[in-house]
């Protein structure tokens, strides 16, 4: 009796959502499902990878989704993708790409127009790589800043970061892409 | 304010995170700093570069339907086979139901005299960004931009400052459509700037609602109270669509 009580229960939470319920789940987090897939593209740098993460984390917001009364659907889809990711990281036992390129000398403020000029040269492959190198947090932040024009607290929020952080992150990762850039544009070896 | 103090503020003031008595420090410093300018002209070549890389990747289309059998596969109760069915059948009325207002609004605008209003206002947004005149008064307060209206318009224009909300107020111009002056607001998100439009509606005009997207402009109009807006930006619809709100409350 008690086991029959038990499997009714956990029968009655596996059910499906009703119908509203469903189209609520589908009209909230299917829209955001290319601003899904193009962070987890950034972040893996891989198709595959990025669908297989994708379709991971929809099943998770899926689950959640009874738990979730917040307003702001697409941050907090983005957040479950982005743990989807680094927990996926972790089960491939691939360490993220830490390596620490050293810190960057603050770039003197003095000719700026030419570097300006450098940096509007740059063609999409030498910004695709320019972005491919940078560390996993610094790419993370300006791919929902540039790419999806979220704000700071959304950044925040997703990333699980103070603000300043979130601030800081973005300036190194631009330094990082403004010095890649202009040394790819005048043939410099980095 | 100093170099080092700007520099740490240079990335948030790019990326309109920072309120109107921080943007306008900013900016002072700027005017009279070179080094700092320059900083700010790069961050900017920056980020239009990363804008216009086409760098979003989009979801390839069999990542929906891989997704909605993982969903159901993961559900005992989803085995019987109506239920795909249902989801096929609400997720097409729902894109039918857009695609048919969609339609709808757009045929609306098209169909009257408003298409040529249309095409006006969209060249009258890009005149604005191409001359680099799209303020006449440069102002993130409201207080400053809407008595420089005064003397200048029939009506006065609502000068609504949405900083709070994302949306910076940068200031004001006079502009002419529909054969009269009308008032030009002139707001920023991030990198983009939205034109209002505001003027009076003609004494017989019917109130009426209207959204369009053309050559990558989107544009939402409405009327409201007498007075007829429009509302232009190459900002994504969805972002527009809460700034119009914002606007109309």
């Amino acid at each position: 009796v008690v086991y029959a009580g038990v499997g009714a229960v956990r029968e009655k939470e596996n059910r499906l959502f009703d119908k509203s319920e469903l189209t609520a789940f589908n009209e909230a987090v299917l829209p955001h499902l290319d601003a899904a897939y193009n962070l987890a593209r950034w972040l893996s740098r891989n198709d595959h990878d990025a669908e297989d993460v994708v379709q991971e984390a929809s099943l998770r917001a899926f689950r959640y989704w009874k738990g979730f009364s917040g307003r702001d659907c697409r941050s907090w889809f983005l957040a479950i993708v982005r743990n989807t990711y680094y927990s996926w990281l972790r089960k491939q036992s691939v360490q993220p790409e830490l390596t620490e390129g050293g810190e960057l000398g603050d770039v003197d403020g003095g000719a700026p127009s030419p570097e300006a000029v450098l940096l509007q040269n740059a063609d999409r492959e030498m910004l695709r790589s320019a972005l491919e190198e940078l560390r996993v947090e610094f790419r993370e932040a300006i791919v929902l800043r540039e790419l999806e024009g979220l704000s700071y607290k959304e950044i925040a929020d997703i990333s699980g970061v103070p603000i300043g952080t979130v601030m800081s992150r973005l300036a190194r990762a631009r330094k990082h892409l403004q010095i890649y850039l202009t040394n790819a544009s005048t043939g410099n070896p980095l | 304010m100093n170099c080092d103090d700007a520099r740490k503020l240079l990335n948030p003031y790019v990326d309109g995170e920072m309120d109107s008595a921080g943007s306008l420090s900013v900016e002072s410093h700027i005017q009279q700093c070179a080094s700092c300018l320059s900083e700010l002209e790069r961050l900017r070549a920056l980020s239009s570069v990363i804008e216009n890389g086409a760098l979003r990747f989009n979801a390839p289309s069999h990542l929906k339907r891989n997704v909605l059998a993982a969903i159901r596969a993961a559900n005992p109760g989803a085995k019987s086979s109506w239920f795909g069915w249902r989801w096929a059948g609400a997720l097409a009325s729902a894109v039918l139901i857009f695609v048919l207002a969609w339609t709808a609004a757009t045929q609306r605008a098209r169909s009257s005299e408003d298409a040529q209003l249309v095409n006006d206002i969209l060249a009258s947004h890009v005149r604005s960004l191409m001359a680099n005149h799209i303020t006449d008064v440069s102002s993130s307060d409201s207080h400053t931009v809407k008595p420089w209206f005064g003397g200048k318009l029939d009506f006065s224009p609502p000068a609504k400052d949405l900083t709070e909300q994302g949306f910076r107020l940068i200031g004001g111009r006079l502009d002419y459509l529909d054969n009269r002056p009308v008032a030009a607001l002139v707001y920023q998100r991030s990198q983009h700037f939205i034109n209002f439009f505001v003027w009076p509606l003609k004494g017989n005009a019917a109130s009426s609602e209207s959204q369009l997207s053309r050559q990558g402009y989107n544009v939402i109009h409405w009327t409201q109270s007498g007075m007829t807006y429009w509302l232009v930006s190459e900002l994504n619809p969805s972002e527009l669509n809460e700034c119009a709100r914002l606007l109309r409350e």
